[in-house]
């Protein structure tokens, strides 16, 4: 397995690009440990693919270098670049059998008919597909096929990196459960470096490590689960990390005073907002406490979603959502606090530390 | 209305569809939730008339139309490969079904215009749609279905293809969309979370029978059967057979939890006991939580919360703990378990006493 240096690279679709906004993927420059797991996570349009495309060889980027283990890729076609792919479609080949199918790739590169037999097992167990091994693949479920081509994806581990394109948008959600923590234990045993594309939020903080979140053709974190969730640089990350996202409220900062409305909230610290356009105050829905002190809110709807309940209510004339357990009684007179240590300030959009 | 009156669907000697009574109401939103190949697309394909049912019949508000071709009934269908005409524009193709309808161009414009806000593609309105991404193709076809204005309006996996923050929005959105327009939506998904949020009527399916039909919230609480429950479920439900005798269950090998006051009706002997995985935590949610040991298999983690994988006695659990909890794995851990939660089916697995929040829940209505 190996590290991947993403050297300053950029990419533009068309030629001749100018401006920053004719570039699909925005500089990136970045280093990824061998054996780590990373996702790339961002709506639709973000370039999480575009850059992936350049990992694996299928795109050229109009700028900057790419390495594995430290040795320039750039120029190598993806057969070259020794990296596995699984896509959001199962590839598979429909007239040869299961078995036939996982052990495609390692034939394919002249490994030992004994070494085959061993690793296309432990394949089929972890697929949950021992018992299809020798029936043709055509027939199968949309799901079955998939699982196919995650374990063909899985079966050598000689690969520098394996890179997932959304492989579980098909795959029923008992299932998913199966096979995400099936990856993630792999991951654990064998130290693959993986590179995993998707648009899931809980499919990104579950498989990674590290999730990288881009917009906009650029990254805007790469952070652990948690520091996503705790401390999101940018507004973006707070609203697309976590459901419902951050509340995000305009807010006039002066000093370590807070002000939204008529409420003001005081900060144990200055934050460094100076000069900025535009500042705002970002707490989660999940640190907002319901009760019946604090701040006044009035609760205009309450959602019952089973395990919780999602309260939309307006705070000092701003919609905000409060996440509350399924056994929450709402008071007729709600008023909230936020915890003080997770709000977060941001000034045109990023987040800020304090003054210093 | 639509009302299925015992209509059933066999293909060759199997059942595609087990004979089904269902009455759907005007300006409702009823969700079929359960897996791929439980009946989903089936029973739709009886509703809008694009399959003849074998046996029974189908009614809209009164009239027999079972065996009326789809063209003859105001029927609006999306799927979850996005269907639009290429060589048009999202406008075209938003305003098509009003332009054969014969509606006036004010009109169409005024629509047109108020679908593609709420979709989100106002900026598109003169892109053909293979100069979309696929999302917003999707939602070109969600706005077509909209403007359509047709009585029964069905999809299917509609937004599995979107990125979900589009999802959570179009889930907060539609709901409202439903309730104004007076249509009878079906919406077929495989995703518990997608019901709850979007709320209304669910029927569950399992291998071609509706399990159990009702609001959906009442359906996730009080599940009929195991079966349902399971389908109800994600994470998936952690259930587990045990013995009752008197205030204990017991496992084969001697292992015991204690029977929950409103489990202590159960009849002794062999039950299932069910809970969802949020019920099982590494803190004692209350002073009765009981105390069990698991070995850990794997554990994930969302940002602020963890899924430990669990093995209870041989039995796969999953647990979903506050906090994050990077456990590595074959751990034996203490694990806590929310009894006032559990649920309980006999060996036939009917539901034999609902948790017991469902039951306070039950008592205040």
């Amino acid at each position: 397995m190996a590290r991947i240096t993403l050297d300053h690279i950029r990419h533009a679709y068309g030629a001749n690009p100018k401006s920053d906004k004719d570039y699909s993927l925005k500089e990136v420059d970045h280093e990824w440990n061998d054996g780590g797991a990373y996702a790339l996570l961002g709506p639709s349009g973000c370039g999480k693919t575009t850059l992936l495309n350049i990992i694996s060889g299928l795109l050229q980027p109009s700028h900057g270098r790419i390495l594995f283990d430290g040795k320039d890729v750039t120029n190598l076609s993806t057969q070259s670049r020794n990296i596995a792919q699984v896509f959001q479609f199962p590839v598979i080949y429909d007239t040869m059998t299961v078995y036939d199918n996982l052990a495609f790739p390692l034939r394919n590169r002249g490994v030992a008919e004994a070494d085959v037999d061993r690793r296309v097992r432990d394949i089929l167990e972890m697929i949950d597909l021992a018992g299809w091994a020798r029936r043709k693949a055509q027939g199968l479920t949309a799901d079955q096929k998939q699982k196919i081509s995650l374990g063909r994806g899985l079966v050598r581990n000689d690969v520098n990196a394996i890179l997932f394109d959304e492989p579980l948008t098909v795959i029923d959600p008992h299932m998913k459960w199966v096979l995400r923590s099936q990856l993630k234990r792999l991951h654990k045993q064998f130290g693959f470096t993986m590179v995993y594309v998707t648009h899931d939020q809980t499919e990104a903080l579950t498989f990674a490590e590290k999730v990288v979140v881009m917009y906009d053709g650029q990254i805007v974190q790469i952070g652990t689960p948690a520091e996503l969730f705790e401390r999101p640089s940018h507004t973006f990350v707070g609203y697309f990390i976590g459901s419902p996202g951050m509340n995000v409220i305009p807010a006039r900062i002066e000093g370590s005073a807070v002000t939204v409305g008529d409420e003001t909230l005081t900060l144990d610290y200055a934050p460094k907002t100076s000069g900025a356009a535009k500042t705002e105050l970002g707490i989660r829905p999940e640190f907002i406490r319901l009760g019946r002190e604090g701040m006044p809110v009035s609760v205009s709807k309450v959602e019952d979603i089973g395990r919780q309940k999602i309260v939309r209510a307006h705070f000092a004339g701003q919609p905000i959502a409060i996440v509350v357990s399924e056994d929450a009684e709402i008071p007729t007179d709600a008023r909230v606090t936020f915890d003080p240590s997770a709000i977060s300030i941001y000034a045109d959009s990023w987040r800020v530390g304090r003054e210093a | 209305m639509l009302e299925l009156r015992n209509a059933a669907k066999m293909v060759g000697a199997d059942y595609h569809i087990y004979p089904t009574d269902l009455v759907l109401e005007r300006g409702t939103l009823n969700v079929l939730l359960g897996p791929t190949l439980s009946g989903k697309t089936s029973l739709m394909r009886l509703m809008a008339g694009l399959d003849r049912p074998t046996g029974g019949s189908v009614h809209f508000d009164g009239a027999d139309v079972t065996g009326m071709p789809v063209q003859k009934r105001n029927i609006a269908m999306v799927y979850q490969q996005f269907i639009n005409y290429p060589g048009l524009t999202v406008y075209e193709n938003i305003a098509s079904p009003m332009r054969i309808s014969g509606k006036d161009a004010a009109a169409i414009d005024r629509d047109v215009r108020k679908a593609a806000e709420l979709l989100k593609l106002t900026p598109y309105l003169d892109r053909t749609p293979l100069n979309l991404s696929g999302g917003q193709q999707q939602r070109t076809a969600l706005a077509r279905a909209l403007v359509k204005n047709a009585s029964l309006v069905l999809m299917d996996e509609p937004l599995a293809n979107l990125d979900y923050k589009l999802r959570e929005e179009l889930r907060q959105e539609l709901p409202k969309i439903f309730a104004q327009s007076g249509a009878i939506f079906v919406y077929a998904t495989t995703e518990p979370s997608e019901a709850l949020l979007l709320g209304g009527n669910t029927a569950t399916l399992n291998a071609g029978r509706i399990t159990q039909f009702g609001p959906t919230i009442d359906v996730y609480r009080r599940p009929v059967d195991l079966a349902t429950a399971g389908i109800f479920a994600d994470p998936p439900l952690n259930a587990i057979e045990v013995t009752k005798s008197g205030n204990v269950f017991t496992r084969p090998n001697g292992g015991t939890l204690p029977v929950p006051s409103h489990l202590a009706a159960v009849p002794d002997g062999p039950v299932t006991i069910a809970f969802h995985p949020h019920h099982l935590g590494l803190a004692p949610q209350t002073a009765d939580a009981a105390r069990l040991q698991a070995r850990t298999l794997v554990s994930e983690i969302t940002g602020s919360e963890s899924f430990v994988h669990l093995d209870y006695d041989g039995v796969r659990w999953v647990m979903l703990a506050h906090g994050i909890h990077d456990i590595d794995p074959d751990v034996e851990i203490e694990a806590f378990l929310d009894t006032r939660h559990l649920m309980a089916f006999g060996t036939d697995g009917r539901a034999i006493a609902a948790a017991g929040h469902a039951v306070a829940a039950a008592g205040k209505v």
